[in-house]
């Protein structure tokens, strides 16, 4: 199925949960990113459980502390 | 009181953009924009907002100008090593704008006096490099009400976003809370390349000029992303403000400013 992430179109497998994902992205400090799945925050304790659907749109925030 | 020919001059830019105009140019010589931290994206920004005409400048930050800044934090020069940043910085200012005030805090914000610091300007510009700052940055911006723009870099990468407190979402909306000591790389371990602090700087000197001109949209609700290594920008659309924030939700759980210890990056 296709979905979007960070803006870009990607194939993956049907029914993906968000944590296959992080580890597919190569997500840096897994941890400590936020999820948020067509535009609303996913909770750290589901990222084993949801699984995501045709053409959802995820976004991966990232700490950035940099500045100076 | 009208413009004098050589503000007419050197406003002409400004004032020929239909978005700013002589209008605009007067909102910015009659506003005010405080800047925490006088580094890479603080420099940029103070250069913007001073050659911009802003009328008042507050540029806050303790620390002292060495080598290791020079690759990127630009208001500052060779002959300035050893200076207080927050000297060297006012000196560039006047140097390019000698019109706008300058008003210099030579010390850590921290809980007990940053609300009365920030309640004297009109729009904030977060240039810090640690979280520890970040969130108290936040914090006292929602408290006391005060747009501000948040930004952050890390090697070829930077972010930023705009928060009208309690009006659209804010930081912690977004991060929650602090992360650990030494769990996300600080620019000291990591590091940044310089022209990204430039980059990122500007777009909040863009966003003080667009919220005191009142032109264009607000990088509100939205945090925009940009990797130089790909050359991708991208705008994360976030989730309405507040819902569970402790900070900026109706029934906040932090009712009062915190000073975190350890800065995640102390970047000299
Ligand atoms: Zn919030």
């Amino acid at each position: 199925m296709r979905i979007q992430v960070s803006g870009e179109t990607k194939e993956v497998k049907d029914g993906i949960t968000i944590s296959e994902l992080i580890q597919e992205e190569k997500v840096e400090t897994p941890e400590y990113v936020s999820v948020s799945v067509n535009e609303e925050f996913i909770q750290k304790s589901d990222f084993d459980t949801l699984s995501l659907k045709e053409g959802d749109r995820v976004e991966f925030l990232y700490f950035m502390g940099g500045g100076r | 009181m009208p413009f004098t020919d050589e503000q007419l001059e050197r406003y002409s830019r400004h004032i020929i953009l239909k978005e700013i105009g002589v209008k605009g140019q007067k909102k910015l010589m009659n506003g005010s924009v405080l800047i925490i931290g006088a580094g890479g994206l603080g420099a940029p920004a103070a250069m913007y907002l001073a050659a911009a005409g802003v009328g008042r400048i507050g540029i806050a930050d303790a620390d002292v100008v060495d080598l290791s800044n020079l690759q990127r934090q630009i208001i500052h020069t060779t002959a300035d090593l050893g200076k207080p940043k927050v000297e060297s910085a006012a000196e560039t200012m006047k140097a390019i704008n000698p019109e706008v005030e300058v008003e210099t805090y030579h010390e850590f914000l921290t809980s007990s006096n940053i609300l009365d610091i920030v309640k004297k300007y009109d729009f904030v510009l977060d240039g810090t490099d640690n979280f520890p700052a970040k969130f108290l940055i936040n914090d006292a911006c929602v408290m006391a009400d005060k747009p501000f723009s948040h930004a952050g870099i890390l090697r070829f990468k930077g972010q930023l976003m705009t928060i009208i407190p309690h009006q659209t979402p804010c930081y912690r909306c977004v991060f929650k809370t602090m992360p650990p000591k030494d769990a996300i790389p600080s620019c000291k371990e990591a590091g940044v390349v310089g022209a990204m602090a430039g980059v990122i700087g500007s777009l909040q000197a863009l966003e003080a000029v667009k919220f005191l001109t009142g032109a264009g949209e607000l990088l509100t609700g939205k945090l925009l992303t940009f990797d130089a290594l790909n050359n991708k920008f991208h705008t994360i659309v976030l989730p309405p403000r507040g819902e569970g924030c402790d900070v900026c939700s109706d029934h906040p759980k932090i009712t009062e400013l915190i000073d975190y210890e350890q800065p995640v990056c102390s970047l000299k």
